[in-house]
């Protein structure tokens, strides 16, 4: 009889003879989980296997969850294939992200003294290979949910996308409840992971007073509290670390205080049931993102004002190409292609009044991104540009302050 | 050494299981050095709580459950010697080849075969002892052995993990770790439970320690290698008994275990002849004490109560003595202890600690105890003393059934304590972020077994004619870096020192010749003293001369460069500028031979001088003389050196005067 994965085998070498479950392998020996628990690998031709006992479906354990609080919010969760649960199967070692309601209640308890769940996986990928016109869907979704009552709602997103996607949102919803973003750096699996802190916070948040769409995750290293990120403000600054995700070109919101779960905010938002609920999700997906290195040939301009509606450019400094780039921005402009100016200093505002080569930028038609980073300049410039098509129009809405991405004073 | 017991009959079965750290550059899944850190010179703090992970099961274990019901703050302590990857703030690195290699090498020595590919794995462990949840290990190979008197004693597991956080100090809510021990590479040695008695246990712990140490490569020191002992007879039950750091305790760890086991057994058989039950209804008794005389009692109430709980058929037991100086009362009190509270008080050992006759009798009336029965009490905040005396409960009801099943701390005196129950089969999974390692045949065939201790010790007794002690010590504590000095620097042929013993006396003040004795007595003699004087003073830190130093320290002496006697003053500066050159640091100090030679000729003069004086006081003149060479030199020698020399020079001339 063969076996599979999953089996439990015997397996003799000489006169030695172990006992487990056969798993996967990536290379040609024969990976057995012990029954003391750990993984090993076996030459298959100094060995024979047996098949001692088939696998068998494990029942999953039903469970009770506590029954819908009349005296707490409803608040939805949306999944995008960020996990904030997981489950450890430490029979076979296999881990499985949790996404319905039930799991993540089991996995997090906190969370069901906060509020009432729905929750529903909305799309099931790795963040890197999120699309804009996924974007588009998950907007719709986000917007029937609040429709149909949502106090708030919770978006589990991976993290390393997860600034285009909530900066796409800003842009795309008026809301009168928050739509919080929430993820995490360490994965789930782990008793370390920061999910369950960040989505208890995150949790806080959607029933609060803080309407509109911001990213909540941990503030520093350790367990202490979450930030409150505006969308358009924040980005991902660190491969690793929890606290990886940093305002810029601005304070955070405030902030969400752990265990506690109290909140202190720090700027100006708006409150719940402020704005009327509307969605504008229309886009131009066809833009792309410069970045302007030492040495770079214009070429790169040229090919980009070939294929893509829109264009970012990634400057140095306050916001500078080399003179060599500057008629080819000129034909860009020229043939209806916006082009907008941010900085790859990240922090500060692009300015191209104050030296020849900006103002030779400037006179070739592009568009300055005031404070806002160059990927939210991106995704304002594809939404932009579902709006119309108009190049002036372009300019006004690029240059106009839509969802806090750009802010009039500088402050320190 | 006669034994209280038969342990053959008793059938006891004892395994060990051995933890040591390797010396190897880098930690096991980062770049940091494995270096131990105090406290005090942390640079960076942050805290975390740790919660235990789902399981497809829906198991709980006994032990996690347990620990997971305290929800700790667990604070942790970096330093610059440490990185993300112990603040599990980053994905660990490949496996450090370096500890893989190594671990190998220990296989090769316990006679095992290792596995064909080896797996990171993650053991939940959620006392916050390590930054992520869990430990990472390897299991490198199973099925191994060790010769000893009482023949083979199997070895069953080898793995190589991380080690843990240091726990620093434990709060009410908090425990504070210590990150520079996080992730330093660990061997974890497990023997079957082959073992037959605890001079058995004894010897298999040393042999294994012997081998461990023959590689020349693993940490030395106090907390370097810990040591858990599985004990169990024939009726009793398993019990692991951890922490145990000092080799010469294994034995009456055992000796004492099997007295407890032996002893539990009786107090049960004794408690089902008196029909002993535990009915576990607690009863407040407060108000019997309003008018106590009790310290601890009056404490106490100043904001708890006193709880009283009958345990019919116990009088007598639970003051029994089945440890030296631990009773059953004293079990009863470590699960006590687990809900906060100090400790217990059994009417076994009342009237005592200013409760009086009086009050045992109107509380034994309060819950009702007849003859027989014994009352145990607890003064606390109430839900400590409830949540006390229902662990006392437990543990009582245990105590009718026989041995509970347990993970014990071992005690200095060789006792041990309760520490939690023995956990279930460990919780693993695959550590992802870390590629599996396949072991080939050419890297097994590619390491070389190390010459084993005793063999190294005989070798530079023969070969080197060092002495015993010596070289024992250089052997076993100094290995790499003697091998080194006496390899690197020309001057020291063993083949010549052998002939130069041989011809018996020199002096190192006449040649420049050096030998091996003189390398060893370095290492081993005054590296001590300057380390004690270093602690002492503060004025160097000796870990600050490294092996290269001695190489040059040595060829400088053998070129003549210096005198054997700067040796120590040399270190000293040394250790203060590890970055200048040595021969500099000699020439600047004006301590060459040359030198030295003429502080001898001038120490001799003196002495010609005051020939009668030092005839008379023999010995004794160095002291008085003193003074005389120092105004010679007028502070231009160090004071160590010409006292050095004129100890010498006195030396010889009584010898050549008698
Ligand atoms: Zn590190």
């Amino acid at each position: 009889m063969t076996v599979e994965e999953g089996d439990s085998v015997l397996v003799k070498q000489g006169n030695r003879t172990f006992n487990g479950v056969l798993m996967p392998s990536i290379t040609d020996n024969a990976v057995i989980k012990l029954i003391n628990g750990y993984n090993v690998g076996f030459d298959p031709g100094n060995v024979t296997m047996e098949l001692a006992e088939k696998k068998q479906d494990v029942q999953a354990a039903t469970v009770e969850l506590p029954p819908h609080d009349p005296d707490l919010p409803n608040v939805s969760i949306l999944s995008t294939g960020g996990t904030i649960a997981s489950k450890v199967d430490y029979r076979t070692g296999a881990v499985t992200s949790q996404f319905t309601a039930e799991d993540i209640l089991l996995a997090i308890p906190e969370l069901t003294k906060i509020a009432n769940y729905n929750a529903r996986v909305c799309y099931s990928i790795l963040s890197e290979n999120m699309q804009p016109e996924y974007w588009v869907r998950l907007a719709e979704e986000v917007y029937n949910e609040i429709k149909a009552g949502a106090a708030g709602v919770i978006i589990t997103h991976g993290t390393d996308t997860m600034m285009y996607t909530a900066a796409a949102l800003a842009f795309m919803i008026e809301t009168p409840v928050p739509v919080v973003f929430v993820g995490s750096q360490r994965s789930a699996d782990r008793p370390s992971s920061d999910n369950a802190m960040n989505a208890i916070c995150a949790a806080k948040v959607a029933t609060s007073d803080i309407a509109g769409v911001t990213v909540v995750m941990h503030g520093t290293t350790s367990d202490d509290f979450c930030h409150i990120h505006k969308a358009t403000k924040v980005r991902k600054m660190h491969t690793s670390r929890r606290d990886a995700f940093q305002s810029i070109n601005s304070r955070p919101l405030g902030r969400v205080d752990y265990p506690s779960g109290k909140i202190t905010t720090y700027l100006d938002h708006a409150r719940r049931g402020e704005k009327e609920l509307a969605i504008n999700s229309n886009i131009e997906p066809r833009c792309t993102l410069i970045k302007y290195t030492t040495g770079a040939s214009p070429e790169t301009l040229l090919f980009a004002s070939a294929n893509y509606k829109g264009i970012v450019i990634e400057g140095t400094g306050l916001g500078h190409v080399s003179t060599e780039w500057v008629p080819y921005i000129k034909r860009t402009t020229k043939a209806g292609i916006p082009v907008v100016m941010t900085s790859q200093c990240l922090s500060g505002r692009v300015c191209d009044r104050v030296y020849d080569t900006g103002r030779d930028i400037l006179k070739a038609g592009v568009i300055e991104g005031e404070d806002m980073m160059p990927e939210v300049a991106l995704v304002k410039l594809m939404w932009a540009l579902g709006q119309t098509r108009d190049i002036d129009e372009v300019r006004k809405i690029m240059t106009t302050d839509m969802a806090g991405e750009i802010t009039r004073s500088s402050r320190t | 050494m006669s034994s209280k017991y038969d342990y053959k009959q008793l059938g006891l079965m004892s395994g060990l299981e051995i933890h040591q750290q390797l010396d190897t550059k880098e930690k096991l899944f980062c770049g940091c050095p494995t270096t131990l850190r105090d406290v005090e010179d942390s640079n960076f703090e942050f805290f975390r709580y740790l919660r235990p992970t789902r399981s497809e099961m829906g198991e709980v274990d006994r032990a996690a459950a347990e620990e997971a019901m305290l929800t700790k703050q667990f604070v942790y302590k970096a330093y610059d010697t440490t990185c993300l990857v112990e603040n599990d703030e980053e994905p660990p690195r490949e496996l450090n080849p370096e500890a893989l290699n190594l671990t190998l090498q220990i296989a090769k020595l316990m006679n095992m075969d290792p596995f064909d590919e080896v797996f990171t794995m993650r053991k939940i462990v959620i006392d916050g002892s390590n930054t992520s949840g869990f430990q990472r290990t390897v299991l490198v190979s199973t099925g191994g052995y060790i010769e000893t008197s009482q023949g083979k004693v199997g070895v069953g597991v080898l793995c190589l993990e991380e080690d843990a956080a240091q726990r620093v100090e434990d709060k009410v809510d908090s425990v504070i770790y210590s990150l520079d021990r996080q992730g330093i590479p660990l061997v974890e040695i497990g023997t079957d439970p082959d073992i037959v008695s605890p001079a058995h246990a004894r010897e298999v712990a040393e042999t294994i320690g012997m081998l461990l140490r023959s590689t020349g490569r693993v940490k030395r020191g106090l907390g370097t290698i810990r040591q858990d002992v599985n004990i169990s007879i024939a009726r009793g039950a398993r019990v692991e008994i951890k922490g145990v750091q000092a080799l010469d305790l294994i034995e009456t760890i055992v000796e004492q275990e099997v007295e407890r086991q032996v002893n539990l057994l009786d107090i049960m058989e004794k408690l089902q002849s008196n029909n002993a039950s535990v009915p576990g209804d607690i009863v407040n008794v407060t108000n019997l004490f309003n008018q106590t005389q009790s310290k601890v009692i009056k404490k106490a109430l100043k904001r708890g109560v006193v709880l009283a709980l009958d345990l019919p058929g116990f009088a007598g037991q639970v003051g029994r003595e089945i440890q030296p100086g631990r009773r059953l009362g004293t079990e009863f009190s470590d699960y006590a202890k687990k809900s906060g509270v100090g400790g217990i008080f059994h009417t076994d050992e009342l009237p005592a600690y200013g409760i009086t006759e009086q009050d045992v009798d109107t509380v034994r009336e309060a819950v009702g105890a007849r003859d027989g029965d014994c009352v145990i009490l607890v003064a606390d905040l109430e839900d400590r003393a409830q949540g006390a005396l229902q662990m006392v409960v437990e543990r009582a009801r245990l105590a009718l059934k026989g041995i509970p099943e347990e993970t014990r701390r071992g005690l200095p005196d060789g006792n041990s304590a309760y520490m939690r129950p023995l956990p279930g089969a460990a919780r693993m999974y695959p550590e992802t972020d870390v590629p599996s390692e396949v072991i080939t045949r050419d890297m097994l065939d590619s390491i070389e077994l190390p010459e084993l201790l005793p063999e190294r010790k005989a070798r530079y007794m023969e070969e080197l004619g060092l002495n015993e002690e010596l070289a024992g010590i250089v052997a076993s504590k100094h290995l790499e870096l003697f091998e080194k000095i006496i390899t690197e620097v020309p001057g020291i042929n063993p083949t010549l020192v052998a002939s130069a013993f041989d011809n018996g006396k020199h002096s190192a003040l006449d040649t420049p010749y050096i030998d091996s004795t003189l390398v060893a007595s370095t290492l081993v003699n005054t590296l001590t003293k300057l380390r004690r004087e270093s602690e002492l003073t503060h004025d160097f830190d000796i870990d600050e001369v490294e092996s290269h130093h001695y190489v040059d320290l040595f060829k400088l002496i053998v070129s003549g460069g210096a005198a054997k006697e700067v040796i120590p003053v040399l270190l000293i500066e040394i250790a203060q500028n590890p970055e200048k050159d040595i021969e500099d640091i000699a020439k600047k100090m004006g301590l060459g031979q040359k030198r030295i030679e003429d502080i001898e000729r001038s120490v001799e003069n003196i002495i010609n001088q005051r020939i009668d004086f030092v005839k008379e006081q023999g010995i004794g003149a160095v002291g008085p003389l003193m003074g005389e060479v120092m105004k010679e030199f007028r502070g231009s020698v160090p004071g160590k050196i010409l006292s050095n020399i004129l100890k010498e020079k006195i030396e010889a001339r009584l010898n050549s005067s008698e």
